[in-house]
């Protein structure tokens, strides 16, 4: 049938042209994806406008977060401090712009190591022999029954409250969450036909690692990290709340609404105005997270292209 | 048999749980010759090609022969030497085009990516590449910059077969390469195949239950049952002149053989021997219309004809 032949190619070549150009832009058709849906949209926004906040925080800020002026303590919102003042007078914008900082520098360094340290041990126990895999998937399984509440109010215990502490608590009980799905993403892509026509063609095995497996197992993991962004900056709000995460007096959103708590009655507007960031950035990655879901969809992305 | 480029001898290959899925094979592949390997489900056709490219699934062990390719030992190789010999010397297309592309890399990314072991600059690589798509009726330049699901299962298969033959192999195995297609697609593969081969020169080892194709394409077929070659015959001898009971049940079990209209199709009556514990004699005696006595002692290996082979007590040397 070699008219056949000379046909089934020809007939697609025509739309193949659009497609072509369509495939080259495939980053930017992504975050278009992304862009169109109302929740990623949103999500992006926020966490742009608090990435923002804490890479600009110094030119931001309208006053120094540290400075006190007991004069104007408790003071309610006002054209001079938009978000009022605390119990020693400082301004709550400022503090709160500098919390930014705060809690992003640690949600992302801590949700950033966990995710490269699970993606590295996750593909050795997906890829790896056998016995190694048996030994990472025990120590997985046992660090992931600690509870991360408990672990880090033990470890603070011993090593004392602080950022790096949190870092660490963070880090310790994140790998395994994060090697387990790559383990399982990468144990079933490596039984994958095109796995094996790589290796039936002569690819090495830290070839068919990096360069075929790595890209069709981050995917999911990128998803994960989004989400799990705002469970780090709730669990560095919840220890300074209690006094065990970020030592005053640096601004922290736990801290101002510990502060807060403290005087609820003489001063609410402290409480809500430490609220609001923790709720819009956690909402923010959350949406982020969804969005991304869709947007890292090879087959979502040609579709929409 | 020297002038076998693949030669598989008396290999046997035991699965986890003791099940016996290749029990002494000996088959040869010659230089550009087209072999058919045909049997029905279970029987050992997917297993021995990917024992004649060494990559067996985890948990295959091989209990015993050797698989030369040009004369080289592919079982005493290392598993570096052996990814040497994949894809230059020896290389396989899959049953399913729609899961053979990395999904995340271009076709073009990945047929440069399969010439890991060639020499030569990326930019010749890509001209290669593009070189063997427009052979397999692909345009290049469109082909090159698509991702895999953009493209048709039968355009995939065309790919795939392109980036098998990127390094001009001796042998390519193909394993059901036109199950999962359709007809008219299944008509265009082979016929894409057959002038591949004469054009590439290589070998062909073509592992399908189908015999149509194995009628269209094949010098030779290799019928297997139950782990064992059990007939090697020219095609024509073959359909014409069926000698082995099993293959002569084979060939009245294709529904396109039939000449009247019947209520049922043809079957073969019983089912294949547990290959855990596989009977001492024919294995194929149970189901053997032709079986006796002497059917429960191991079948003779006989040479009716030069080219022939049958593994039967009925059939006269």
């Amino acid at each position: 049938m070699p008219s056949d032949a000379e046909i089934a190619p020809a007939e697609p070549a025509r739309q193949g042209r659009e497609r072509r150009a369509a495939g080259r832009v495939l980053h930017r058709s992504s975050l278009r994806v992304l862009l169109r849906d109302p929740m990623g949209a949103l999500g992006l926004i926020l966490v742009v406008t608090f990435v923002g906040m804490a890479v600009f925080a110094p030119w931001l800020a309208p006053y120094d977060p540290l400075k006190l002026d007991v004069m104007n303590k408790f003071q309610p919102p006002s054209w001079a401090h938009p978000a009022g003042t605390d119990q020693l007078g400082r301004d709550l914008l400022s503090r709160i712009i500098y919390g930014a900082r705060t809690a992003l520098s640690i949600a992302l360094t801590s949700v950033g190591l966990a995710g490269i340290g699970g993606l590295i041990l996750g593909m050795i126990a997906g890829y790896g022999p056998r016995w190694l895999d048996g030994i990472l998937v025990l120590i997985f399984d046992s660090v992931s029954s600690l509870p991360m509440i408990m672990l880090a109010l033990a470890v603070i215990t011993i090593i004392g409250p602080g950022t790096d502490t949190l870092i660490l608590v963070v880090v310790t009980v994140s790998i395994p969450a994060y090697a387990r799905l790559i383990r399982a993403q990468t144990l079933g892509m490596a039984q994958s036909d095109f796995i094996v026509a790589e290796r039936a063609m002569g690819a090495s095995g830290a070839r068919i690692l990096i360069r075929h497996l790595l890209p069709n197992v981050v995917g999911p993991l990128v998803i994960l990290l989004s989400m799990d962004v705002p469970i780090v900056i709730m669990l560095e709000a919840g220890l300074s709340y209690l006094n065990l995460g970020v030592r005053p007096p640096t601004p922290s959103w736990g801290n101002i609404l510990y502060d807060g708590y403290t005087s609820l009655r003489s001063a609410p507007h402290m409480v809500l105005i430490a609220g609001l960031p923790l709720v819009l950035s956690t909402l923010g990655f959350t949406f982020l997270g969804e969005g991304l879901r869709d947007a890292l969809d090879p087959k979502l992305v040609k579709g929409g292209a | 048999m020297s002038e076998a480029v693949l030669n598989v001898e008396d290999l046997a290959l035991s699965y986890p749980g003791g099940v016996q899925a290749l029990r002494g094979v000996s088959l040869q592949v010659r230089p550009g010759e087209v072999l058919g390997i045909a049997g029905e489900s279970g029987c050992g056709k997917s297993t021995l090609a990917s024992a004649m490219i060494s990559l067996l699934s985890s948990g295959a062990e091989i209990t015993g022969g050797a698989v030369y390719l040009r004369g080289e030992n592919l079982m005493a190789l290392s598993e570096r030497d052996r990814r040497r010999l994949r894809g230059r010397e020896i290389a396989m297309v899959f049953q399913d085009p729609l899961t053979a592309f990395n999904p995340v890399l271009r076709i073009g990314e990945q047929l440069v990516d399969f010439q890991v072991n060639a020499e030569g600059s990326s930019r010749e690589k890509r001209r290669r590449a593009a070189a063997m798509l427009s052979k397999v009726g692909l345009e290049p330049d469109l082909a090159l910059s698509r991702f895999p699901h953009e493209l048709s299962g039968g355009m995939r298969q065309r790919a795939a077969i392109a980036a098998a033959l990127l390094m001009r192999p001796a042998v390519l195995i193909a394993d059901e390469p036109t199950t999962a297609l359709d007809v008219t697609m299944e008509a265009q593969i082979i016929h894409l195949l057959r002038e591949l081969q004469a054009e590439v020169g290589c070998a062909i080892v073509i592992v399908t239950h189908h015999l149509g194709v194995i009628a269209e394409l094949c010098d030779r077929v290799a019928v297997m049952y139950a782990g064992e070659v059990v007939e090697v015959a020219p095609v024509d001898d073959l359909y014409h002149d069926p000698l082995h009971p099993y293959t002569r049940a084979l060939l009245s079990c294709d529904p396109s053989a039939l000449v009247e209209h019947t209520g049922h199709l043809p079957t073969i009556g019983g089912r294949l021997p547990d290959l855990a514990d596989p009977p001492p004699g024919c294995a194929f005696a149970p189901r053997c219309p032709l079986a006796s006595e002497s059917c429960a002692t191991p079948p003779p290996r006989v040479r009716p004809a030069p080219a022939r082979e049958v593994l039967c007590h009925k059939v006269a040397p």
